[in-house]
């Protein structure tokens, strides 16, 4: 609808475009997506910051942290030793942002807005302004979440599900975290009916469905989950907040006794609401997590293994099922609320079908390294990595899935290290392997590869160091929001893993230091490379570097599929040619 | 290339629509899914109650029967304001936008009279938790309004200029501006029968 | 829907029978709700004209009757989604749906159901 007046200068040089229209307020999608990227990996560092904090308590609990405790005052740290609100602000938090302002902005905001146009040969997004609102929109609920530290009493502290009562009768943090909610889940909702419509109408001729890169094809399926499953999480965010402003009991029980007090709520609520509108949002969340990261780590296998991607059609067929599915498994998360046997089978029945297209996936993924001649650059170290820490994340999850076995692990130390392996070396280590992939086509310039071999073993090692642990930790029966886990007798054991964890995740912090300057550094001093430098088939490469405004110099026509690669080192086909 | 996006007001070949017909019924769509996570909070909390009142012994149905009415004719008389462009006559389109834009205020009026009126009873949204759902999913409903009320007068104002330069791109939003606001008239015929009859 | 002027003139007509039709339907639903019915006679009867309406809305003038196969595609998704959040909490949260008491929970203070003697 918006765009008079964007082709109405697209047939000029974009040099007209004052600093403020070209780096700020661009609509142009590439700016966008560069805007997501380093926003959300700021926040990304930020969430990750509050977990080293975290892990300061939980490896010596009670002890006083020095200097940075005096320096974030009486409040946090009275007498230097973390207060347990904080604690608990500092966990809820963490998952929030490392989610919502982290992962899901850099996998769809970043990765998706700077390329799916490229890929499918168009030259911007289908709605451009609303592309620009949907940054701007989300950049105010990052905001919004940050201000929630300086609320009196503090951040939100519910947990990052927020689960009620506890969250209804919160400090004004938790508004703070609603409303915050409400702006992001709105901003994913501009930005996933633009990816629809883009990846739709906008195909280049030539470019039929399945001609479409892996990654593009995981965009649209992931865009499909933001559009439908976020909603019920606005409407519960609406009805918390009626809760918490407008004194409704929604979600608070009658009777309920507040600190040996009667609560002043009307009462007749439903606390399990919550909990079912929140998870039939966070079940597909999950997915969105993981979908641009199985997009990315396609591109990166294929390319670097100058194979053919085993099984296109397969893995298409797999993305599209595992996005449906999600919807289906959600009550997964809800085994210990009472539900009755009849469902909780029919959840764990379709939490058992969901893991098979997962597994096609990660085969699809090793069929295609067989036989292959594999360069062993910097992006691929990460793909690589991805196929084993994804597979353990998946593999510990059944046993969460069941629910016999639920009824022990759940919301031990286990489901923390179970999903933090998907997201963290999983989803992250994609993420990681799409900015070294893609860093050339943005600056012309590839990032060092030394210093990214540093960043992946470095990383690779510290993170089974945190997340190993954590899976003993919760076997032994450790609950996950334990403010001191040494003062209980089951804890003891395996209480000394904490300081493993914990130096591991301070080292995964110094070994991100090399990443943060090979990024920035490269952008002018990296090697100089062409408009291709990986020998890639997809259209992203068929553009000048870095594109300009309107992406591609020439009319583009697709002729075939998206992998053509003949095995050989120099031998491929591009898209367009 | 000669334009940097296409099918902005030309449909596409094959899907046969355009991009922003696409988009509008994308957006309704989730908001399909948010209404219906509200109508399920509804379900939920009133199957779990020990009590809940009729609607019709709480409210007015009268007036609520009045707005259904008001809606229908605005929804009406939008399709009509977009029949009027695709006729190529302007000053109907004007008049049958003015009389959706009278609708909707009326509309406003009526539910700040039964709110007011609710106020004055004593019936707060902490009363119970049928004047919670009662005031959140209407108070939600009128924020829908509100925002129509927005979109509609943009259109009829500054934003109908764009009729004389492309006549075809301002069909289309008008139609897009139509879908929105009978999707709100729908909405609306579900509440009132969930919320004031039963 | 991207009619010509012609056909657009056809649709004034029906659009002005949908406007008939839906203000009968209100005041039936009206009038049905003055009635007083027992309450499942009232929710079936209630949302059988909710859907009509919602029907003559969506199909004509949202036209949906006759539009392209995508938007019927997303909204058919759409709409399986819809009923799966509305109808599942609701499912789930009561006892269980085959072995327990589901939409006539046990009046307050009424002898509990006696359990099968066993010996």
């Amino acid at each position: 609808m918006s765009s008079h007046d964007t082709h109405a200068h697209s047939g000029h040089d974009h040099h007209e475009l004052s600093w403020l229209r070209k780096y700020v307020f661009s609509i142009d999608h590439k700016m966008i997506g560069i805007q997501y990227g380093l926003t959300s990996l700021c926040f990304l560092f930020f969430g990750f910051t509050l977990v080293m904090l975290m892990r300061w308590q939980l490896a010596f609990p009670g002890k006083e942290l020095p200097i940075i405790g005096k320096l974030l005052g009486e409040a946090a740290f009275p007498g230097g030793v973390m207060a347990p609100e904080f604690y608990n602000q500092l966990g809820a938090m963490h998952g929030t942002i490392m989610v919502f302002l982290g992962i899901v902005p850099l996998a769809v905001g970043a990765f998706g807005n700077y390329l799916l146009p490229l890929q499918i040969g168009a030259g911007d997004m289908a709605f451009p302004k609303l592309n620009m609102m949907s940054y701007w929109v989300f950049f105010m609920g990052g905001v919004t979440m940050l201000l929630s530290f300086l609320m009196p009493g503090g951040a939100a502290q519910s947990g990052w599900t927020s689960y009620p009562p506890l969250s209804d009768i919160a400090p004004a943090g938790q508004t703070v975290w609603l409303l915050g909610m409400v702006f992001l889940i709105t901003s994913s909702l501009l930005g996933s009916v633009n990816f629809i419509v883009t990846a739709i109408q906008l195909r280049v001729k030539g470019m039929s469905f399945f001609r479409m890169p892996i990654f593009t094809w995981c965009q649209l399926v992931t865009a499909f989950l933001l559009l439908l499953a976020f909603p019920p999480l606005e409407a519960a965010s609406v009805l918390q907040l009626m809760d918490r402003v407008a004194g409704t009991s929604f979600f608070m029980p009658t009777g309920l006794v507040i600190s040996g007090e009667q609560s002043h709520f009307a009462g007749g609520g439903n606390p399990l609401l919550w909990q079912h509108l929140f998870w039939f949002l966070a079940h597909p969340e999950v997915y969105v997590l993981i979908l641009p990261a199985v997009g990315i780590v396609a591109e990166v296998l294929t390319t670097n293994t100058r194979k053919p991607l085993y099984g296109y059609n397969t893995l298409v067929y797999s993305v599209i099922f595992l996005g449906f599915m999600s919807f289906v498994v959600w009550a997964h998360h809800m085994f210990m609320t009472g539900m009755g046997t009849t469902l909780s089978s029919f959840f764990q029945a379709t939490t058992m079908i969901i893991s098979i297209p997962s597994v096609i996936i990660v085969t699809t993924f090793l069929l295609t390294l067989w036989g292959a001649s594999i360069r062993f650059n910097v992006p691929m170290l990460f793909a690589l990595a991805f196929l084993p820490m994804f597979a353990i994340g998946g593999l510990t999850g059944l046993p969460l899935g069941l629910t016999a076995s639920d009824i022990y692990l759940h919301d031990t130390y286990y489901v923390i290290g179970h999903f933090h392996y998907v997201v963290a070396p999983g989803t992250l280590f994609a993420m990681f392997a799409g900015i070294y992939h893609w860093y050339p086509k943005l600056s012309g310039r590839k990032m060092s590869e030394f210093w990214g071999k540093v960043h992946f073993w470095g990383s690779f090692v510290c993170m089974n160091g945190i997340f190993m642990p954590m899976l003993f930790v919760g076997m032994a029966g450790v609950s996950r929001r334990l403010y001191d886990m040494s003062l209980y007798a089951h804890a003891k054991a395996v209480f000394p893993l904490n300081i493993v964890m914990s130096v591991s995740a301070w080292s995964l912090a110094c070994f991100q230091i090399p990443f943060i300057l090979n990024l920035f550094i490269s952008w002018r001093k990296g090697q100089k490379v062409g408009d291709n430098p990986w020998d890639c088939t997809t259209l992203e490469w068929a553009t000048p570097t870095p594109p300009p405004h309107g992406n591609f110099t020439h009319p583009v026509e697709v002729h075939r599929g998206p992998y053509e690669y003949a095995g050989d080192e120099a031998e491929f086909v591009p898209q367009n040619v | 290339m000669d334009e940097l996006i296409p099918y902005i007001y030309k449909p596409h070949p094959v899907t046969g629509i355009t991009n922003g017909k696409f988009g509008t019924w994308l957006f309704l769509a989730s908001e399909v899914m948010l209404f219906g996570a509200l109508f399920s909070a509804y379900i939920m909390l009133r199957v779990g109650s020990e009590s809940w009142p009729h609607g019709y012994q709480e409210l007015h149905v009268a007036w609520a029967a009045l707005n259904t009415v008001v809606l229908i004719f605005s929804s009406v008389t939008i399709v009509m304001a977009w029949v009027s462009l695709k006729l190529n006559k302007f000053t109907n389109f004007r008049i049958y936008m003015g009389l959706t834009l009278l609708c909707s205020l009326a509309f406003l009026a009526v539910k700040s009279v039964e709110y007011m009126d609710k106020f004055h009873h004593q019936h707060y949204p902490w009363t119970s938790n049928f004047f919670g759902i009662y005031f959140t999913l209407t108070g939600l409903h009128a924020i829908h309004i509100i925002g129509g009320i927005v979109v509609n007068a943009y259109l009829m104002g500054p934003g109908a200029k764009l009729w004389k330069t492309n006549p075809e791109q301002f069909t289309g939003r008008i139609e897009c501006a139509g879908l929105y606001w009978h999707f709100v008239d729908l909405v609306w015929i579900f509440l009132f029968p969930t919320i004031y009859l039963l | 829907m991207s009619a010509s002027a012609e056909e657009v003139k056809k649709h004034v007509k029906t659009y002005w029978g949908v406007f008939g039709a839906l203000l009968v339907l209100t005041a039936v639903t009206v009038a049905v709700g003055y009635k007083h019915l027992p309450i499942h006679w009232a929710i079936i009867v209630c949302l059988v004209i909710a859907l009509t309406k919602g029907t003559l809305v969506g199909g004509y003038f949202m036209h949906l009757f006759g539009e392209k196969k995508i938007i019927l595609w997303c909204l058919a998704l759409t709409v399986f989604f819809f009923f799966l959040v509305l109808l599942l909490p609701v499912i789930v949260v009561q006892e269980d749906a085959v072995t327990g008491p589901m939409w006539s929970p046990a009046p307050a203070g009424s002898a509990p159901v006696e359990a099968p003697a066993h010996e």
